[in-house]
């Protein structure tokens, strides 16, 4: 059987990358690989998971210094390639900084770090990260960060709109779009876009987090099932 | 040789939340003719170039590359020969 094959890249202060690597490796039961973020080598893998984290200490901004790690050369052309690439917190910030994503993340509007459950709706479930997830649905995903406030100017806000891009909303518990339900400031509550060519997604909230339900919820596991069906063509038998 | 002092900001048309939040703290000290308040960072270095003209050519590149964000952030920089 055709398994698909994850590789989480560790930068120095990656501290999700454990939880990707079991969410993947235990959880969907797929292949999945560390990659030190030294190496030039991508080791086949099918999807690239750039994990949550303080990497280089967030030094200068976030994502600013790991976007020149050697493997992140690796990672572009990957994408340039149309192979699949997550970003998950920090690994969202790494995407913008390095241009595979537009947009950046500005401090939070409260300047306050902010980690608790949110509610995310699914904009789009016709991408390679959400089709296990109907349209309009809420997942309920927990979000740790200091800079997750989505920015970008207003004429490429209008084109990610347009084009489908915006893949999660942070809403009420009801999928009311709400300012309250904002937990950074993010615009148009944006939790997460994928490219125009829908292989590359950023994400501030942790999927990785909540994939099984004995550890309280397993809502997020939708996104590593949706990849696993994108490279496999398989439904998964999980859940 | 020559000195690069380099300040890194937020755009303009960004709201800047922490120096809003100075901004009202000097405000509640009494400070009521002090406004606009903007946090930036401030990078120093030393060039090492034969003249004016080129140090600008690599400081420029820096920021453009590393130092700024431009989807965010603007900079300036001042040059001073060491």
């Amino acid at each position: 059987m055709a398994k698909a094959k994850f590789g989480v890249v560790v930068f120095p202060g990656s501290n999700c990358d454990h939880d990707a690597y079991h969410a993947v490796k235990h959880v969907l039961g797929s292949q999945a690989e560390f990659l030190w973020h030294k190496e030039g080598d991508l080791q086949d893998v099918d999807v690239v998971i750039l994990p949550g984290g303080f990497s280089y200490g967030d030094y200068l901004r976030c994502g600013a210094i790991s976007r020149f790690s050697p493997i992140m050369k690796e990672v572009v052309r990957h994408a340039e390639r149309g192979g699949h690439v997550i970003g998950i917190c920090n690994g969202f910030q790494i995407l913008t900084e390095s241009g595979l994503l537009p947009g950046a993340l500005l401090r939070n509007r409260s300047l306050k770090f902010v980690c608790r459950q949110v509610h995310l709706r699914v904009e789009n479930s016709s991408t390679a990260f959400t089709s296990q997830y109907a349209s309009g649905q809420v997942i309920a995903i927990p979000v740790a960060h200091g800079e997750g406030n989505f920015y970008t100017d207003q004429d490429t806000l209008s084109e990610i709109e347009d084009n489908g891009q915006v893949a999660f909303r942070y809403v009420e518990a009801d999928g009311a779009v709400t300012d309250a339900s904002n937990p950074n400031g993010s615009l148009n509550n944006i939790a997460g876009i994928v490219n125009k060519q829908g292989n590359v997604l950023g994400m501030m909230p942790h999927p990785e987090r909540v994939v099984e339900q004995l550890l309280g919820s397993a809502d997020g596991l939708g996104v590593f099932e949706s990849l696993l069906h994108a490279i496999t063509g398989k439904q998964p038998i999980l859940s | 040789m020559f000195k690069a002092i380099i300040t890194v900001k937020l755009r303009p048309s960004i709201l800047d939340p922490e120096g809003k939040a100075i901004e009202h703290a000097l405000q509640s000290l009494d400070f009521k003719t002090l406004s606009g308040v903007r946090i930036g960072k401030l990078v120093e270095m030393q060039v090492d170039a034969a003249d004016r003209a080129a140090a600008e050519a690599v400081v420029i590149e820096a920021c453009r590359q590393l130092l700024a964000n431009q989807v965010m952030e603007d900079y300036t920089y001042e040059l001073h020969e060491a």
